[in-house]
């Protein structure tokens, strides 16, 4: 399953670390980040709860960012 | 100008105020240093908060724990030194105003990206109890009747079913000249009706009408990243703690090797000194921003010319295509077959069309339908009996009794009719007439106006070969290419052979020269995708050739082909000028850093100031009208 969420990032690097962050998150399969466009892609694994699965993933982001915002 | 970045604009100034004012102020020692602390906590305060969370979350190589080290370092010079703090506040001073200005302007261009590529229609009119209501287009449901006022956007695609007028669809097509429209006509969302009002009924949902389609696929575009996107994160990566190392490194080892090799002072504050100018220098913003920005505006420009380019990766392979492999019907011709001449005919014209086109009525082949628009009048099939279909041949039949042939030689030799050759290029159909000869008719489709034009403004552009497939029979595919001065053509292929000819052409070609087929994304899908990139055409309304390409082109004109190579190369030339620009400026100044020679102003300079450089070039990109 694919979702498509808005977020808030300033820099790009951060944006980078942010889509590095959400891919080792377990129940991710692929995340994408665009900062352009301010938008984060996430394909979760089979059988997966998404909003847990992202609770985890604006968790591990925060930890590489603190001035980034996910809105799930 | 947005909350955050006014709260920063506010610090700055204070900060930079406070500088000034305790400058002229007669005091030393510890209480110089507790008063030059105020102005910079209230620069950096954040920085610092940042830096130590990044140490308890081990993510240590930011550019805030750099930025940290780098004004805690030279306070602490200060303090030992002769009590200069200006420097150190300066450096966070102007680190934040370097990235209040990133941020303002990486958001202004990304909003006038994003804006030139807003097509989304806001509302719908629909007529409730009499009333004209504006409702969501997203709650239109299909068959639903909706009315576009003069200078609105036509918000779903739909049917004329009242009304004709003027459409503007330069913001799908990028093409300025209006279209008309009368009823019955289908109508895309994201034209602009100009003239007067139109009554539609829409035949989609919004999500999957014209515009949401392509608002999703831009918008999605720059999320497939290009491999020079790749290899800036990997840099960026490896670049920050290697230059942080160093920084430590040139720390240490200098001043042990002085005072134990050498036997000479230490000169610890220099050498700390210089290192804290390389931590400066060692966030790889610039890089990491520009690149990416770099491609979205080349990808936001083409969209604006009609050129939908379905990634950044794309973007980088279209812009080393050398081959361009066109199909021909549809791409380069008009794909609408005319009748273009009668021959040798002794019964009138008229009336040998009428018998042509009954003889082929039941035929859905192009063929049967432009001999029966050259006809004009309703077909009556009662008319046809006996039709017998002999495949590769022709057809015969029966009209009013009369015993009719029409097709190829082939058919005139196996009734054993005599019949006279054309040396017109075209498809030529022989009709018998009662076993006798009647003349023969040529039919041909009509080369599009721009297609020459095309195809010299792709060779000047340096395209090494440009090659035309097509299913056609040898004479009018050789006559075509000729005209056109293709340099290689193929004819008289399948569907299938096609791909296996693009495939001999991938083989031959050397790695570095990419391969792009051109179609009008009917029946090509297989062949769009197989090629290096599959470029469609006129695919207004084509869900298909959306889907199967990689470059969309709104209209069907073959001049934007070598547009959209233009564009790419512009693009990619520019993200390499800031990708050698960036990590050139950077290394010359670490270097002269490392000499002593740099001071932290310049590294400064070489952070911030190739960030702004390299996000002011990359906008350059969206400038593609002249191209």
């Amino acid at each position: 399953m694919k979702k498509t969420y808005k977020i808030e990032v300033d820099c790009a690097n951060c944006a980078n670390l942010m889509e590095d962050a959400a891919k080792k998150t377990s129940g991710v399969k692929e995340a994408v980040v665009n900062f352009m466009t301010q938008k984060m892609n996430v394909e979760f694994e089979e059988g997966q709860d998404v909003s847990a699965v992202m609770q985890e993933v604006l968790k591990n982001c925060k930890k590489v960012e603190q001035d980034c915002e996910i809105f799930i | 100008m947005n909350k955050k970045q006014k709260k920063m604009l506010g610090r700055i100034i204070l900060s930079a105020i406070l500088i000034v004012v305790l400058e002229q102020l007669p005091i030393a020692g510890m209480l110089r240093f507790g008063l030059f602390l105020v102005p910079y906590l209230i620069i950096g305060y954040d920085i610092l908060i940042k830096a130590f969370n990044g140490i308890r979350n081990k993510q240590v190589f930011d550019e805030n724990f750099l930025m940290a080290v780098a004004t805690i370092g030279a306070m602490m010079v200060g303090i030992f030194g002769e009590g200069d703090y200006t420097e150190a506040i300066a450096v966070m001073l102007f680190y934040q105003v370097g990235e209040l200005f990133q941020s303002y302007a990486v958001g202004k261009s990304r909003k006038n990206i994003s804006e030139l590529m807003d097509i989304r229609p806001d509302y719908a009119n629909v007529e409730r109890n009499g009333k004209l209501e504006r409702v969501d287009p997203d709650e239109v449901g299909i068959g639903s009747v909706i009315i576009v006022q003069p200078g609105e956007k036509v918000p779903l695609d739909g049917v004329i079913i009242e009304g004709e007028s003027s459409l503007n669809t330069s913001a799908l097509t990028g093409e300025s000249l209006p279209r008309e429209a009368v009823i019955g006509d289908e109508i895309i969302s994201g034209c602009i009706n100009m003239t007067s009002v139109l009554k539609i009924q829409t035949t989609k949902e919004f999500g999957e009408s014209t515009v949401s389609k392509i608002l999703d696929l831009v918008e999605n575009a720059s999320s497939r990243k290009s491999k020079s996107e790749d290899f800036i994160s990997k840099f960026a990566k490896v670049y920050t703690p290697l230059v942080c190392y160093s920084a430590l490194a040139l720390a240490i080892i200098p001043p042990l090797v002085r005072m134990l090799g050498m036997g000479l002072s230490p000169d610890w504050t220099d050498w700390i000194y210089r290192a804290l100018t390389f931590l400066v220098i060692s966030c790889p913003c610039a890089l990491v921003i520009s690149i990416p920005l770099s491609f979205f505006a080349g990808i936001g420009g083409a969209s604006k010319e009609g050129i939908l380019v379905k990634g950044s990766n794309y973007m980088e392979t279209l812009s080393k295509t050398k081959y361009v492999v066109f199909d021909k019907t549809g791409t380069l011709t008009q794909g609408v077959f005319e009748v273009n001449g009668i021959h040798h005919n002794e019964m009138e014209d008229s009336k040998l069309i009428e018998y042509a086109a009954l003889v082929e009525s039941a035929s859905s082949h192009p063929i049967s339908k432009s001999l029966q628009k050259a006809y004009g009048k309703e077909i009556d099939r009662s008319r046809v009996t006996d039709t017998k279909e002999i495949s590769g041949n022709g057809i015969t039949a029966k009209v009013d009794g009369i015993e009719v042939a029409a097709g190829n030689a082939k058919l005139m030799n196996r009734l054993n009719v005599k019949y006279i050759d054309c040396h017109h290029v075209g498809t030529i159909i022989h009709m018998a007439i009662n076993g006798v000869y009647a003349g023969h008719i040529i039919i041909s489709d009509i080369i599009k106006p721009h297609s020459a034009e095309a195809i010299r403004s792709l060779k000047k552009a340096g395209i090494e070969k440009a090659v035309m497939l097509t299913g056609d029979a040898k004479a009018v595919a050789e006559s075509v290419a000729k005209s056109l001065g293709m340099d290689e053509v193929y004819s008289e292929l399948l569907p299938g052979d096609k791909v296996s000819k693009v495939e001999e052409l991938l083989n031959i070609k050397s790695e570095k020269a990419k391969l792009a087929f051109v179609g009008d994304g009917i029946n090509d899908a297989p062949v769009l995708s197989r090629a290096d990139i599959g470029i469609a055409m006129g695919a207004m309304g084509s869900d298909a050739a959306i889907e199967a390409a990689d470059v969309v082109l709104m209209d069907d004109n073959p001049i934007k082909i070598a547009k959209a190579i233009k564009i790419s190369r512009k693009c990619i030339r520019i993200v390499y000028q800031n990708i050698v620009f960036a990590i050139g400026i950077k290394f010359i100044v670490l270097v002269l850093g490392a000499l002593g020679i740099a001071n932290m102003w310049l590294a400064i300079f070489a952070d911030v100031g190739v960030t702004i450089i390299a996000v002011l070039n990359a906008i350059r990109v969206l400038f593609v009208k002249k191209l």
